[in-house]
């Protein structure tokens, strides 16, 4: 009996050395390696948009000339679909095995991956007075300042036509209603208005979130009554305006039939090549006609999106994504290094080098070529005047989940605009809880 | 491991004389030692996970921090606008594809397993859509359901028919994806029905033949009483898959246009993307409770059924 269970014993023991060392096995660690002062760091992101890369190889490989004892490696095998990024940023991060550095969002998305805790602190840095007040606003907590700018700041509006627009005679449009006048006659002369591309989902809130300018400009202060929950979408006569312009195209009849399965592609090349008007779309996308549609570049026009009144329009900006290091990294040194060099008119350089004119860097000291695209052109005097507001997302934490889902529904008649407000206003609050907000 | 039991059997075999007793024999024969590592393995990665996720629903939970806060994830989940839009598609979704994957299965079982050309041929075609990934049947529908530029629409065209948007309409979305689900799942359904078809006893039919019953009386009267625990089967495992279904619609529309398609389980994955991570939890406990309600007394109730004939 006993060697019966001695052997037994024996057995479970195996059996649960096998569980455990199968376990144990999935925890190998990010980190770089480093020998007799030579160091290299890992640069994790997502795989989804290729121009996204090139930065990240021109500005690793820039520095690296630069300081031949640091390599900086790219890793770009995070997922594309922008949930499950979100994710994997979060797991990493929460079991302390991100790599050096990362790329992701500035804004609201931010807040989420709890920087307080997980994120290097580059508050005291001195490369962080290179960088402007908007930029370090939208990178940090009440506690620290955690990211560098890897791209430029984007204006969000509507790209339109040039010489559809030169032949119905239109100007461009300062007020919405001279903007729902102007499609009047496109669509009478036989063209489409406005182009719009639900099949990807998220352009679909381009309208609505590039609206926001215009309620920054009625209440400078609206995004911090909306984080203590004073003030909302659906209750706002000015901010309900984001949601009703969408029901303002469809109800029109301004949009083109495959609105609901068009993808970006589609609408970039329907307002590059003139079968439509109008597209609300963000300056990023510019890249993509520039190298899509070379020809038809300078076609391609770009203006906020219209408000209430002619004397107050302006654009709304989005921050560029930045580069963040998880607070355990073991090489704090080197990383900062590599902050400070992307923090410098020598990273906006390398970056301009790697991708043309974008928009605007929010570096200081950083200068454009000549010779912008139309749109980038387009979006400087808005920078130049200061006409700006930055997207709801870089003032306030609170950002719904569901917006695209709910813009969807309003740009394509299924929900009215008020009701589409309402829905997000409640969405909203979700996040708002989630995050442990006062006053919701 | 292998080479212990030998002995151990033997030694056992010499223990228990009374080979009268052979539940016990059995028992011996496989201590309960042997089920430990698969227990570790199913406890580790199974039960506790379930457990935790009972704990977490009651939860705010970012990864990073927990929270507990009673029952307000609940409250939350159930006053959520999708949800209703979510359950009524989540059961319009079960009941639709269990109840064609019963009629079609059941009639294309018969048509398998009858004197028919090319029959091996047909089985495999019939069975290949079961093969085949998921996702990969969602993103091919979803090309093939371009209301511009799809196969399908494009070939309605030469007969001068205007298709619909299959995946854009909104009233239209959830049955596009139910055919769809169908089409990929009724071969399974098909192949259990053929198993349980060819088990009824040849006798029956030649019984009914000399009484003088026709195609439809034998079908009737015999096939479809006796194909009965295969019918159980399908509805069960049909229903089930139903209920929890989320990669097809998730790969062909995202639960779109706007919430048109959205299911309870594609609800419950937009919040967990979304970082609400305790809510989806409590979301996933109830979708547990909801499946486990449904099906349990129907499964009950077919077995019965089963035992009265």
């Amino acid at each position: 009996m006993s060697s019966h269970s001695r052997r037994a014993l024996m057995l479970a023991a195996a059996g649960v050395a096998t569980v455990t060392l199968g376990l144990s096995g999935c925890a190998a660690g990010g980190g770089g390696s480093e020998t007799e002062g030579a160091v290299t760091l890992t640069w994790f992101q997502g795989s989804g948009v290729e121009t996204n890369i090139q930065t990240a190889d021109a500005l690793a490989a820039a520095f690296h000339k630069k300081n031949p004892d640091i390599t900086v490696k790219v890793d770009a095998s995070g997922p594309s679909d922008s949930a499950q990024l979100d994710n994997l940023m979060k797991t990493r991060l929460a079991t302390g095995e991100m790599p050096d550095m990362f790329w992701y969002n500035s804004g609201s998305l931010l807040q989420a991956l709890n920087p307080d805790q997980t994120m290097l602190n580059l508050k005291d840095e001195d490369f962080i007075d290179n960088l402007d007040d908007a930029w370090i606003n939208s990178v940090s907590t009440e506690n620290g300042i955690y990211g560098v700018p890897v791209q430029s700041a984007g204006g969000g509006g509507i790209f339109y036509n040039i010489p559809l627009y030169e032949e119905l005679g239109l100007e461009v449009p300062k007020t919405w209603d001279e903007f729902l006048a102007n499609a009047q006659k496109i669509k009478d002369a036989g063209h489409v208005a406005v182009e719009q591309t639900y099949g990807d989902t998220w352009t679909s809130q381009i309208l609505t979130l590039a609206d926001f300018y215009n309620v920054y400009a009625s209440d400078e202060d609206w995004a911090s009554q909306y984080t203590e929950n004073k003030v909302n979408f659906a209750d706002d006569p000015v901010a309900v305006k984001s949601f009703t312009k969408l029901q303002d195209l469809v109800e029109g009849g301004f949009l083109n039939v495959d609105f609901a399965s068009a993808k970006l592609d589609d609408g970039l090349k329907a307002v590059a090549t003139g079968t439509a008007a109008n597209y609300p779309m963000l300056g990023f996308a510019q890249a993509t006609i520039a190298t899509n549609y070379p020809d038809n570049v300078d076609d391609v026009g770009f203006f906020g999106i219209p408000g209430e009144s002619a004397d107050k329009s302006g654009m709304t900006v989005w921050e560029p994504p930045a580069l963040y290091a998880p607070a355990n990294t073991p090489h704090p040194d080197a990383v900062k290094k590599f902050m400070a060099f992307i923090a410098s008119p020598e990273g906006c350089d390398t970056i301009t080098e790697a991708l043309g004119v974008t928009g605007a860097y929010p570096v200081k000291g950083c200068t454009l070529p000549d010779g912008a695209p139309k749109i980038v052109a387009d979006m400087l005097p808005y920078f130049d005047s200061g006409d700006l507001a930055p997207a709801l997302e870089f003032l306030s934490p609170v950002k719904g989940p569901n917006l695209m889902q709910i813009t969807v529904e309003v740009g394509s008649g299924i929900r009215d605009g008020k009701s589409g407000a309402e829905l997000y206003d409640e969405d909203a609050a979700k996040q708002a809880q989630q995050l442990g907000l006062p006053g919701w | 491991m292998a080479t212990l039991a030998p002995p151990l059997q033997k030694n056992e075999l010499a223990k228990t004389s009374n080979l009268k007793r052979p539940r016990r024999y059995a028992h011996r024969m496989y201590p309960h030692w042997f089920l430990l590592p698969g227990a570790a393995i199913y406890t580790v990665l199974f039960i506790a996970p379930t457990f935790a996720s009972f704990y977490f629903a009651f939860t705010r939970w970012t990864l990073f921090d927990v929270q507990f806060i009673g029952f307000d994830n609940f409250v939350t989940f159930f006053t959520d606008p999708q949800l209703s839009k979510g359950f009524t598609n989540t059961l319009i979704y079960g009941v639709l594809t269990s109840g064609l994957k019963v009629v079609l299965g059941l009639l294309l079982g018969v048509l398998l397993t009858s004197n028919i050309l090319a029959r091996g041929y047909l089985r495999a075609v019939v069975f290949f859509p079961v093969l085949v990934s998921t996702v990969g049947v969602g993103i091919t529908f979803q090309a093939l359901m371009d209301p511009f530029d799809g196969a399908i629409n494009r070939t309605l065209a030469i007969f001068g028919i205007e298709g619909p948007g299959w995946l854009t309409d909104p009233t239209l979305v959830l049955y596009s994806i139910i055919a769809v689900d169908v089409w990929k799942g009724v071969g399974l359904a098909a192949l259990i029905y053929m198993a349980g078809l060819v088990a009824i006893p040849r006798d029956y039919y030649e019984a009914a033949r000399v009484d003088g019953a026709g195609a439809w009386d034998n079908f009737r009267h015999i096939t479809l009483p006796l194909v009965r625990p295969a019918t159980t089967t399908v509805v069960i495992l049909s229903l089930i898959g139903g209920l929890r279904s989320f990669e097809l619609i998730w790969a062909m529309t995202g639960g779109g246009p706007g919430f048109s398609s959205d299911v309870v389980a594609s609800v419950i994955y937009k919040q967990y993307a979304a970082g609400f991570y305790g809510l989806s939890t409590a979301g996933n406990v109830v979708l547990f409770v909801l499946v486990s309600a449904i099906i349990l007394p129907l499964f009950l109730w077919l077995n019965r059924k089963q035992t009265d004939l």
